[in-house]
C-alpha cells in the first residue's frame, strides 16, 4: 500500500475542490450579461443608448397616443394647449388623402381597379400558386387597359380628367405605370447595352448614363416644362402623363443597369450553350439566359421599385397632388391649421409610405432566401 | 454587303444565304434603322421648338445671361445682390448646392458608418436600435423627411423673441425659427498667421506621414502619426493665436426688434436640407459598411488572432481594408445620389441650382437652355465624383502578384 503510494507520486489521494459553479449563462441575467454587459464598453454604450430611449421614447408616445387628439370637427380640438398629433385632422381628410378630387360618386371606380390590383398581386406574390404566367400576363396587359377604362371613364362610364386624381391614387398611378413600363424598357436597354452593334450600344450607354446622372427633379421639369415645346403646335399631353413619362424613363435607365448586372453574372458557357442550340439571339435570351438574369437580380430589381415608388413623392414639386402633395395641401386648410397639423399629416404620410416600402424589401428578402438554391460560385 | 453575301455563297454550295440571315447585313440594317430614327425625332423636335419658341416670341440663346436678374437669394455665399446678372444667380445656385453636398456627404459619411457599426454590435440594445433608424428612414421617401424636418420641427420652434424670453437678448448659441444663430469669428489684424499656421500644420502631418511609413516599411517601427498630427494640427494654430496677440474676437447675435442681428446664421432651410440629406444617405450608407464587412471571411478575423494581433489591430488593419474595396463602390454611389437629391432643395425654398435656376425659368422663359444647363452641371458633377471616386477605388483594390 505504502509502497504503490509512493512509487506513484503525482497521483493525488484527495479529490480537489469542486470549482466554482460557471455565471449562469441561461435565464434573464445571463442574457443580460451576454447581450448587454459583457465588456465595460457594452456596459457604457448600453447605458448611454438607454438613456437616450428614455429621452426619446415617452414624449413621442405622449405625443402620438396620449395626448393626441383623436376626434374633432375643426382646428378648435387640436389647438388646445399642450395637445399632441392631431389625429381628427387625418380622419377628416382620409378621402382626399386616398382619391384625391376624384368625384364622391365614381370613388367605387378607383376601389374596384384597386381590387382588380390585388386580384392580379397577391396570387402572383405567392409561390405556390400556379398559372404565373397568365397572371403576369394579366398584370402587364389586361389589368393596365382594365384600370385606365375604369379611372378615366371610357365606354360609357363619367369621364374623371386626370386634375382631379389625386392622393394614394396618383401615387400608385406613378409608381404601377413606372415599373411597368421601366420593366421591359429596362430589359431593352440592358440588352442594347451588351449589344455588338456599335451604334446600338452607344445609344443604349448614352441614354442610360444621361439619366442617371441627372436628379429625377429635373426630368420632371424638363418633361413638364420642356417637352411641350418639342411637339408640334396643337398636340398636348396631360400633365400627369408628362408626369408619367419622365419617371418611366428614369426608372427604365436604372433598372437596365440592374439587368445588366444580372446579364454579366451568369456565366459565358450559358449564352455559348444558347447558340450551339441553334436559338436564335431572341430565342436563347427568352428561353436560356434572361430568366437566369432576372432570377440573380430579383432583390435589385425589388429595390429600384422601392426607390422609384419613394420617388413619386417628387411630382408634388411640379404641381401634381399624390399622397405627399395632398397631405401637404390639405395642412393649409384654413379650417384645420394649427401648430400641430404638419407633423400630423406627414407623420401618417410617412406611415404610408413606410407599409409599401417596407413591405416590398421584407418581400424581397423572402424571395432571396427562396431562390438561394446553393448555385452559387 | 453584296460581296459579303457573294464570299458565302462560294463556300457553300447548299445555295445562297439570303441578305436577310446575314449578321453583318442585318446589324448594319438595324443600326441605320436606328440612326433614321433618332436623327427623325430630333428633327422633329428641334423644329417643332423653333416653331414654337418663335411663336412665343422667345429668342433663343444665351444672350439673356448678362441681364439683370432683379431677384433676391437667401443664402449667398459668393457676392450677389438683385443688381448682379442670371450668370451670377446661376453661380450662386451652384456653389450652394456644392456646399450642402459636401458637408451632406461628410456627415452621412460618419453617420452611416457609426450606424452600419452599431448593427453588428453584439450589444441586443445598440444593434436593435441601428435596425429600427435604418429600416425607417430607408422606407420613407427623402422629400418627405426635408418638409417634415422644415414644416415640422424648424418651423414650429418658437420666435427669436420667444426664444429671447427665456435665455436673454445676448446670447452665444441660440436655436429658434429663424435659423441657428453661433457666435461669429471677426478676424483682426495679425490673423492670417494663424490660418498659416494651420495649412503648415496640415502639410507637416501629410510629410510626417509618409516618412512614417518610409521608416516602417524599412526598419519595422512604428511611429504615432495620428497623435501627432492632432497636435500639431492643434498647437500650431494655438501658438500663432497666443503670440501674434489673440487677433480675433467674438460676435454674439443679439436680439434687436422682432429679428436676430449679428452672430453666424444657419438658415433653417440649410438645416431642414442637410438633416435630411445627412440621415437619409447615413441609413444606406450603415447597410453598405454592414454589407461590406460581413463579406470579409471569418477566416480572417481568426488568422488574425492566431497571428496574435489584438482586436482592436485586427479590425484596422485586416478587416477594414478588405472591407472598403467592397463598400467603396457603392458608396460612391450614394455619394452621386446625395447630390442629386440635394435638388430637392427646391421644396424647401433652399436656394440650390434647381431653385435658382427654376426662378431663372420663370422670369426668361429660356425653358430649353436653363434646363439644359442644370442637367449639364449635374452629369459633369456626376461623371467627376465617379472618375475620383473610380481613382480611389483603384488605389484600395487588391493588387494580385
Amino acid at each position: 500500500m505504502d509502497n504503490t503510494t509512493n512509487s506513484i507520486a503525482y497521483v493525488r489521494t484527495q479529490e480537489s475542490p469542486a470549482t466554482a459553479p460557471p455565471v449562469s449563462t441561461g435565464g434573464v441575467g445571463g442574457w443580460l450579461k451576454e447581450n448587454l454587459f459583457a465588456t465595460p464598453r457594452d456596459t457604457v454604450l448600453t447605458i448611454l443608448t438607454f438613456l437616450f430611449l428614455v429621452w426619446i421614447i415617452p414624449p413621442i408616445v405622449d405625443w402620438a397616443f396620449i395626448s393626441a387628439v383623436w376626434t374633432g370637427e375643426s382646428r378648435e380640438d387640436c389647438i388646445v394647449p399642450g395637445a399632441g398629433a392631431c389625429w381628427a385632422f387625418v380622419e377628416a381628410k382620409f378621402g382626399q388623402f386616398m382619391y384625391g378630387r376624384y368625384p364622391l360618386e365614381e370613388r367605387w371606380r378607383v376601389d374596384l381597379s384597386g381590387l382588380l390590383l390585388i386580384l392580379g398581386l397577391v396570387p402572383i406574390a405567392i409561390p405556390s400558386v400556379p398559372y404565373k404566367r397568365e397572371n403576369a400576363l394579366y398584370l402587364l396587359f389586361v389589368f393596365p387597359v382594365l384600370a385606365f377604362i375604369l379611372l378615366t371613364g371610357q365606354f360609357g362610364l363619367r369621364p374623371v380628367e386626370t386634375a382631379l386624381w389625386g392622393g394614394l391614387l396618383v401615387t400608385l398611378v406613378v409608381a404601377i405605370v413606372g415599373i411597368v413600363v421601366s420593366f421591359p424598357l429596362g430589359i431593352l436597354l440592358a440588352l442594347g447595352r451588351r449589344s455588338e452593334m456599335p451604334i446600338v450600344k452607344m445609344f443604349c450607354v448614352i441614354f442610360i448614363e444621361f439619366w442617371r446622372g441627372v436628379p429625377l427633379i429635373t426630368v420632371l421639369f424638363m418633361s413638364s416644362v420642356m417637352l411641350p415645346l418639342f411637339l408640334p403646335d396643337g398636340v398636348s399631353f396631360d400633365k400627369l402623363l408628362r408626369a408619367l413619362i419622365g419617371v418611366a424613363l428614369f426608372a427604365s435607365a436604372y433598372m437596365a443597369e440592374v439587368i445588366r448586372g444580372g446579364l454579366q453574372a451568369i456565366p459565358k458557357g450559358q449564352y455559348e450553350a444558347a447558340n450551339a442550340m441553334a436559338l436564335t439571339f431572341w430565342q436563347g435570351t427568352r428561353l436560356v439566359t434572361m430568366p437566369q438574369a432576372l432570377k440573380l437580380v430579383i432583390p435589385g430589381i425589388v429595390n429600384t421599385f422601392i426607390g422609384l415608388f419613394k420617388d413619386t413623392s417628387l411630382v408634388l414639386i411640379i404641381g401634381l397632388f399624390d399622397l405627399l402633395g395632398i397631405v401637404q395641401q390639405n395642412m393649409n386648410d384654413p379650417n384645420w391649421i394649427s401648430p400641430q397639423t404638419p407633423a400630423t399629416g406627414f407623420v401618417f404620410a410617412a406611415f404610408v409610405f413606410f407599409i409599401f416600402c417596407f413591405g416590398m424589401s421584407r418581400y424581397s428578402a423572402y424571395m432571396e432566401r427562396r431562390l438561394d438554391t446553393g448555385h452559387k460560385r | 454587303m453584296a460581296h459579303q453575301a457573294g464570299v458565302s455563297s462560294d463556300a457553300d454550295d447548299s445555295g445562297r444565304v439570303s441578305l436577310m440571315n446575314d449578321p453583318k447585313a442585318r446589324g448594319l440594317f438595324f443600326q441605320g434603322l436606328l440612326i433614321i430614327a433618332v436623327i427623325a425625332m430630333v428633327y422633329m423636335g428641334i423644329s417643332n421648338a423653333i416653331a414654337n419658341l418663335a411663336r412665343a416670341g422667345i429668342a433663343s440663346g444665351f444672350g439673356f445671361f448678362g441681364d439683370r436678374a432683379g431677384f433676391d437669394i437667401g443664402q449667398t455665399i459668393i457676392p450677389y445682390t438683385n443688381d448682379s446678372n442670371y450668370l451670377q444667380a446661376f453661380y450662386v445656385g451652384l456653389v450652394n448646392t456644392l456646399v450642402v453636398a459636401v458637408i451632406g456627404i461628410f456627415f452621412a459619411t460618419i453617420i452611416g458608418f457609426i450606424v452600419g457599426l452599431a448593427r453588428l454590435s453584439k450589444n441586443y440594445l445598440v444593434q436593435k436600435f441601428a435596425t429600427v433608424y435604418v429600416e425607417t428612414l430607408r422606407n420613407i421617401p427623402l422629400l418627405l423627411q426635408l418638409l417634415f424636418w422644415y414644416k415640422a420641427v424648424l418651423s414650429i420652434l418658437p420666435s427669436p423673441r420667444e426664444a429671447a424670453r427665456e435665455t436673454g437678448v445676448e446670447v452665444a448659441f441660440s436655436i429658434n425659427n429663424r435659423g441657428l444663430y453661433l457666435p461669429r469669428v471677426i478676424p483682426e489684424d495679425g490673423s492670417s498667421l494663424i490660418f498659416y499656421a494651420l495649412v503648415i500644420a496640415i502639410a507637416a502631418w501629410f510629410f510626417i506621414g509618409r516618412w512614417a511609413k518610409k521608416r516602417q516599411m524599412a526598419t519595422g517601427r512604428q511611429f504615432p502619426v495620428f497623435l501627432t498630427g492632432l497636435g500639431l494640427l492643434i498647437a500650431l494654430p494655438l501658438l500663432a493665436f497666443l503670440v501674434t496677440g489673440m487677433p480675433l474676437s467674438l460676435e454674439y447675435a443679439s436680439l434687436q426688434g422682432f429679428n436676430m442681428v449679428g452672430g453666424w446664421i444657419v438658415q433653417p432651410e440649410f438645416m431642414a436640407l442637410l438633416l435630411g440629406l445627412a440621415l437619409y444617405t447615413a441609413s444606406f450608407i450603415a447597410e453598405i459598411v454592414r454589407a461590406g464587412i460581413l463579406a470579409v471571411s471569418h477566416g480572417q478575423t481568426e488568422a488574425a488572432f492566431a497571428l496574435g494581433i489584438r482586436p482592436n489591430l485586427t479590425s484596422r488593419l485586416v478587416i477594414v481594408p478588405q472591407a472598403m474595396r467592397v463598400i467603396i463602390p457603392p458608396l460612391t454611389s450614394q455619394f452621386l445620389n446625395l447630390t442629386k437629391n440635394s435638388s430637392l432643395a427646391v421644396a424647401i425654398g433652399y436656394p440650390d441650382l434647381v431653385s435658382v435656376t427654376g426662378t431663372v425659368l420663370n422670369q426668361t422663359g429660356q425653358a430649353v437652355e436653363v434646363i439644359s444647363i442644370t442637367m449639364l452641371v449635374y452629369l459633369t458633377l456626376s461623371l467627376l465624383t465617379s472618375a475620383f471616386m473610380n481613382w480611389f477605388n483603384s488605389s484600395v483594390a487588391l493588387v494580385e502578384r
